[in-house]
């Protein structure tokens, strides 16, 4: 091989490089995000169910609430029946937050660990804000 | 093992016309038929198929009755006051007879119509030019006829703005949450049930879509004192029907062709 001492040298510091995001954080630990429910409307529900089980709202729940906005703007289907056969009002702002009164220990742990910026604010008023 | 190239074709179409039906199949079943059943209007929600009002000017006498309604609206719709007449925001508002029916060549009407204001908001017109302008689909015709926006996906671009001829769109120039120079907040009350919007976004009348899903009147009927009356245009035993049968009406602009669903009585029934 022609010129192996500069190619074997430019792979390793290629591979250094690559590899360094991951060797720089090995030793640290990551805490895992845990979205808390402990607000004073969940905590007096009998049954803790959200509106469909747990495992579909953590994985889904982007995708239910585009679904929700399409069906009541421009449906006005103001009613989603869930899990269960349960019905509910289909609002962000008077529904999910109702329950889910803490923005800051709910929604923002993990959006704030995965780095995702969701606009939701900019108009839908978050709980804390309806004391003003 | 050796292939020539007419096996290697048949072995490779073959293939890929199963795995095109397989993929297909397994999705088909996934997607099966549940979503529909999903959404429901509601037990309480109005319905119509096609929206509409009177707006009897003759209950509309003083400043109050204007100011009581256009309150009405704007308060719980959150809709900002910016202070000044070229970044106003106006879902419902009051104008004059000559900027209302622009296309009208009266020179003489009976009583003072002529001097006095009109009350004024989103005609939900039949063939809206804002829809057929929006590149986006942000603003769009409902079954019921209402013309409604979804504000997620209005990206400004102000075309229907420019494609309505009654003025009843108004962009957010300006952060609608934000303050003044004097640190007054542009929204004086906020109401926590319903949302603002966001700067950049062109906002409208919504006929109170989300009043109409609870069983109510949209806010200005109910705050009108019978000065607007709310109905469906196609029953004709409906509330509108019976007084457009019975008065003389007029609507803003009917030449263009855009079939505004707001039907003003403006007196002189006596005569017509």
């Amino acid at each position: 091989m022609y010129d192996s001492g500069k190619i074997i040298a430019g792979l390793l510091v290629f591979v250094a490089i690559i590899a360094f995001p991951f060797v720089y954080s090995m030793g640290t630990d990551i805490v895992k995000p845990e979205p808390k429910i402990d607000t004073p409307v969940i905590q007096q529900m009998a049954v803790k169910q959200c509106v469909e089980p747990k495992t579909f709202m953590r994985r889904e729940h982007m995708q239910l609430l585009n679904q929700w906005r399409d069906e009541a703007v421009r449906d006005g289907n103001r009613v989603y029946v869930g899990f269960e056969g349960k019905k509910y009002n289909i609002s962000l702002q008077n529904t999910c937050m109702h329950c889910h009164s803490n923005k800051k220990e709910f929604c923002d742990t993990c959006h704030n660990f995965m780095a995702v910026h969701p606009y939701c604010w900019n108009c839908h008023f978050v709980p804390k804000e309806n004391k003003l | 093992m050796s292939m020539d190239r007419r096996q290697f074709l048949k072995i490779a179409g073959i293939s890929t016309i199963l795995g095109i039906g397989a993929a297909t199949a397994v999705n088909g079943l996934r997607n099966g038929g549940a979503e529909a059943s999903e959404f429901e209007p509601g037990p309480e929600a109005l319905k119509a198929k096609r929206w509409g009002f009177v707006v009897d000017m003759s209950k509309f006498k003083t400043d109050e009755d204007f100011a009581r309604v256009i309150h009405a609206c704007h308060s719980i719709h959150n809709v900002p006051d910016y202070g000044n007449p070229k970044d106003e925001i106006k879902w419902i508002w009051k104008d004059t007879y000559e900027h209302t029916f622009a296309d009208q060549e009266e020179r003489y009407m009976a009583g003072d119509r002529k001097e006095k204001p009109f009350m004024v908001f989103c005609n939900h017109c039949d063939q809206p030019p804002c829809v057929r302008v929006c590149p986006t689909k942000a603003t769009f015709k409902r079954k019921d006829g209402i013309v409604m926006m979804d504000m997620h996906r209005c990206i400004g671009c102000r075309f229907c703005m420019a494609a309505c001829p009654y003025g009843s769109r108004s962009f957010n120039f300006r952060d609608p949450r934000g303050k003044d120079d004097n640190g007054r907040p542009f929204i004086k009350e906020l109401n926590p049930e319903f949302p603002t919007r966001t700067m950049g976004v062109v906002e409208k009348c919504t006929l109170c879509y989300e009043r109409l899903a609870k069983g109510l009147k949209p806010a200005c009927v109910e705050q009108s004192g019978g000065g607007i009356v709310f109905g469906d245009l196609e029953d004709p035993n409906s509330e509108v029907r019976q007084l457009l049968g019975k008065n003389y009406t007029i609507r803003r602009r009917p030449e263009l062709g855009t079939q505004p669903s707001i039907y003003y009585i403006v007196g002189g029934n006596e005569n017509a």
